[in-house]
């Protein structure tokens, strides 16, 4: 096999996961030149929603990602709030920030179950898909769904906690502090696992800012850069986190960072659940919204997810632009990918994070 | 390797907003600034001067977003353009004539924008020069149309 | 005391007397030499044989059924999920999936190269289960036992890398050919390693037959006592060569697909499938029969039992270790394999020798 050859690794491959392509020129097993295709999952999501009226579009930003659904519809609701320029209840708030870091947690765990499965670990999705399922009962307990939430509101959330959640969620909380050390030992004290993940795909922090890589897998090139902290949204500013970073730039560096931010959320959702205060959770919100335009951004667990809504009036938006962080993480991915082996694909892509419904829209 | 902490804002919003409006005197309007945002409109022919101004001197090193509107008239391009170190969105935009949606790329400068542009070409019809690799992403090759023009009729069959 | 054969033997001729009796009984005159014919040597002999192979060949299928049964409960019970259900602790869940396999349709792509499609699918199938021919269960239950049955044993097992080739390179598929390719590369890299190790049990034991092997060992001690390192070597060596996680390569699910297997379906996968599964039982077998002295145990119950005891024992270490770690890359495996097993095997034979010109046994 002297000459060099294309494999397409996709659409329909085990591992990715979503209808996505990865065209890859290989020499041997080394691969000289990476082409991720996108397009297969296109919904028109943008041209979709110029036809909803606002509070339609809710659910229809829950679609956005399967994964981290609350953290879209979120930020649909936030833009939204910043448009018709409303203040919403103090209440609402701790419940919106508690909510995204319980969905953070669950966005990470489904990238670490899918992480294993790429690597070949079965205990390790199976692992993980069971600590998620405790945090998808929580969201069940407030929503009554378990993926698609449809819980934000412009101008709050649906409805009141839940009795008892408060107690509930603490326990959760404690279980999953033991079971990720648990998950943490088949990964971290594995010699396998860390031959597949340390020194892999590496990227300098200046060029993984150049190709506007954002989120854990900007952090885990050593910049120490979260929206949560630098652009406040909600309630973040009034909590205690600490951003993590790790600074070798390669695989293992943008797992850690995951692993360490779930105990983040951790920590603040604890800090939500002590200071909510009690009042209503969702004001009264007008049909239509004034005239202009707005761009609102938040830390999605996958990066910087932004919003940028063109009002015109009248009850539908004029133009709603979604900035999916997945989507220029993915079209930094050949950067990453060059001169490895192709074995190493799943462990790069695979820390990735990949979600094709937000990437394709 | 260290960690690159992006802790307190260098410059203010409204410094920045004076550094651009001064440097290129009548192709830049400020438009207002806000707390973390500054927004501008720029004309198109100084559009990458302005941008390499940007991120050359005004540490501005992340493109956010790309995103075209079709305002019937004319085109917008509204450009996200963030500096981490003063914790600044400039909300950049460019106006296009209809008949010639034309703008210089910026993929040069900021390597993210490369999707973004592709994206826009696709669905909105802009092009923009300069792009290394101006093709279709979403939607397939021979698709005829840019589906988020206004003038694109939902449920027509292609 | 009866071997096997010897049963069968006296059971063919019992049966065969009586057949020649009624056909004596009946006086037909063109019958007349069917009589003596049956009762002759060559007959009887033939049938013995073939009755040894029918109840062997339907033992080890049984056996490689309980191989798969145990991997899928434990990996179940690892993984903090039930595993299989069907039938009395799920161990008939195996024939609901034979049954499946067996009924779905048998597909060769349009481009692969037909005829070796097939040979290769049969040249698996023919290698592993004349491999099983040469192992024996105990003194008594064996199909040959010939004086280099070890050596011949492992002369079958690496005829497994070409047949793998063929059937990666006919389906003319590039995810089989890279499978392919690194199936052979990684069998030869971990075969060398594993003949080391055979050797110094040969050059401990003076024997080339199990039988001898484990005579040896009853005489004196285990072998897995003074070649511990050898025995390590064997087991890890084992498993990339039955081609288990963390050394399942050539079928890596994660970037190829299912490797060279990938264009296979029906019940030709099926029984790819259960090779795998039986390659693996050779390799504990031989590693019992080598190191844990074989059917050596105390005389209240049958040899037999012992032994398989003992390999059910090995095996429980495959899946846990399967259970535990993740895949790992191809050059690491030969790095594994050139640079790790290569010295322990030398070292290890370095012992036996010791011991042997030190005449500690």
């Amino acid at each position: 096999m002297a000459d060099e050859m294309w494999v397409n690794m996709g659409p329909q491959h085990p591992f990715n996961h979503g209808l996505w392509n990865l065209r890859v020129r290989l020499d041997g097993e080394t691969i000289t030149a990476a082409e991720p295709i996108v397009g297969y999952l296109h919904r028109g999501w943008e041209k979709m929603v110029e036809n909803r009226t606002y509070p339609q579009i809710i659910p229809l930003a829950d679609r956005l990602c399967y994964g981290s659904s609350f953290s879209w519809s979120h930020l649909y609701c936030l833009a939204a709030e910043r448009l018709f320029d409303i203040e919403i209840p103090e209440r609402a708030k701790y419940i919106r920030t508690a909510c995204l870091e319980i969905q953070r947690i669950i966005s990470h765990l489904t990238w670490l179950m899918a992480l294993g499965t790429d690597l070949g670990s079965y205990t390790i999705l199976i692992w993980c898909l069971r600590e998620r399922e405790v945090f998808i009962d929580r969201m069940v307990d407030i929503c009554g769904a378990r993926m698609t939430y449809n819980y934000p509101r412009i101008g709050g959330v649906r409805n009141d906690l839940p009795p008892n959640f408060a107690r509930d969620v603490i326990r959760s909380l404690d279980l999953f502090e033991t079971r990720l050390q648990e998950i943490e030992a088949l990964t971290d004290s594995n010699a396998a696992f860390r031959m597949r993940t340390v020194n892999i795909g590496n990227i300098s922090a200046e060029k993984a800012i150049n190709l506007g890589l954002t989120g854990p897998n900007l952090r885990g090139s050593g910049v120490e850069l979260d929206l949560r902290r630098h652009e406040p949204y909600e309630v973040y500013d009034d909590m205690d986190f600490e951003i993590c970073t790790a600074t070798d730039g390669d695989a293992w560096s943008r797992y850690r960072v995951r692993v360490d931010e779930m105990r983040e959320s951790d920590k603040i959702i604890r800090q939500c659940l002590d200071k909510m205060p009690e009042g209503p959770v969702r004001v009264k919100v007008p049909r239509c919204p004034p005239k202009g335009t707005v761009g609102c951004r938040v830390e999605d667990p996958r990066g910087e997810s932004l919003m940028y809504i063109v009002s015109d009036g009248t009850d539908k938006p004029y133009r709603l632009k979604v900035r999916s962080p997945n989507y220029i993480n993915l079209s930094a991915a050949p950067a990453m990918l060059l001169g490895y082996k192709i074995s190493d694909v799943p462990s790069i892509m695979g820390v990735l994070d990949m979600c094709i419904g937000e990437t394709d829209r | 390797m260290k960690v690159i902490i992006y802790d307190k804002p260098d410059r203010s919003e409204d410094d920045v907003a004076r550094a651009i409006e001064s440097k290129f005197p009548g192709a830049v309007e400020v438009l207002k600034t806000a707390p973390r945002r500054i927004f501008l409109r720029v004309t198109r022919e100084s559009f990458l001067d302005v941008c390499t101004y940007m991120k050359d001197e005004l540490s501005f090193e992340h493109n956010s977003c790309v995103s075209p509107v079709d305002y019937i008239e004319h085109f917008t391009v509204v450009y996200h353009i963030s500096s981490w170190a003063n914790h600044i969105m400039a909300e950049v935009q460019v106006d296009l004539p209809r008949d010639d949606p034309t703008v210089d790329s910026i993929t040069p400068l900021w390597g993210g924008a490369d999707w973004h542009e592709r994206e826009a070409f696709d669905l909105m019809g802009v092009v923009f020069k300069g792009h290394p690799d101006l093709r279709r992403i979403m939607l397939p090759e021979e698709f005829k149309f840019h589906p988020l023009r206004k003038d694109f009729q939902v449920g027509r069959r292609v | 005391m009866d071997t096997l054969y010897t049963v069968l033997y006296d059971l063919s001729d019992w049966v065969l007397g009586l057949l020649a009796y009624i056909v004596d009984w009946t006086r037909l005159d063109f019958l007349s030499g069917l009589a003596d014919w049956l009762v002759s040597e060559p007959v009887v002999v033939v049938v013995a044989v073939l009755l040894q192979a029918l109840i062997y060949f339907v033992t080890l299928l049984l056996l490689g059924l309980c191989f798969i049964w145990m991997e899928r409960k434990f990996l179940g019970r690892f993984m903090d999920r039930r595993g299989t259900q069907i039938g009395v602790l799920g161990f008939f869940q195996n024939f609901a999936d034979g049954v499946k396999v067996v009924l779905k349709e048998h597909i060769v792509p349009k481009a692969a190269d037909r005829g070796l499609f097939e040979l290769a699918a049969f040249g698996i199938l023919a290698t592993s289960f004349m491999l099983l021919g040469c192992v024996p269960l105990s003194p008594q239950f064996y199909i040959i036992d010939v004086d280099l049955a070890l050596l011949l044993g492992l002369a079958i097992f690496s005829f497994a890398p070409f047949s793998i080739l063929v059937g990666g390179w006919a389906s003319n598929n590039k995810y089989t050919l890279i499978g392919g390719m690194r199936a052979a590369a990684q069998l030869i890299a971990l075969e060398i390693p594993l003949l080391l190790v055979v050797v110094s049990v040969v050059l401990m034991t003076g024997s080339l037959s199990f039988v001898g092997i484990v005579s040896w060992q009853q005489e004196h001690l285990w072998l897995a006592f003074p070649l511990f390192i050898g025995m390590l070597t064997f087991l890890v060596a084992g498993i990339g060569e039955s081609e288990r996680v963390p050394f399942d390569l050539p079928e890596a699910e994660a970037e190829l697909v299912e490797g060279w297997q990938t264009e296979y379906g029906d019940v030709r996968w099926g029984l790819i499938m259960a090779c795998d599964y039986l390659r693996a039982y050779i390799m504990c077998g031989l590693l019992t029969m080598m190191f844990l002295g074989g059917w050596d145990g105390p005389e209240f119950i049958w040899a037999e039992v012992w032994y398989l005891a003992k390999t059910f024992i090995v095996f429980f270490f495959f899946v846990w270790i399967r259970a535990a770690m993740v895949r790992i890359r191809t050059d690491q495996i030969l790095m594994l394999g050139w640079k790790k097993l290569l010295p322990l095997a030398v070292v290890n034979l370095l012992v036996a020798v010791i011991l042997k010109t030190a005449e500690v046994f």
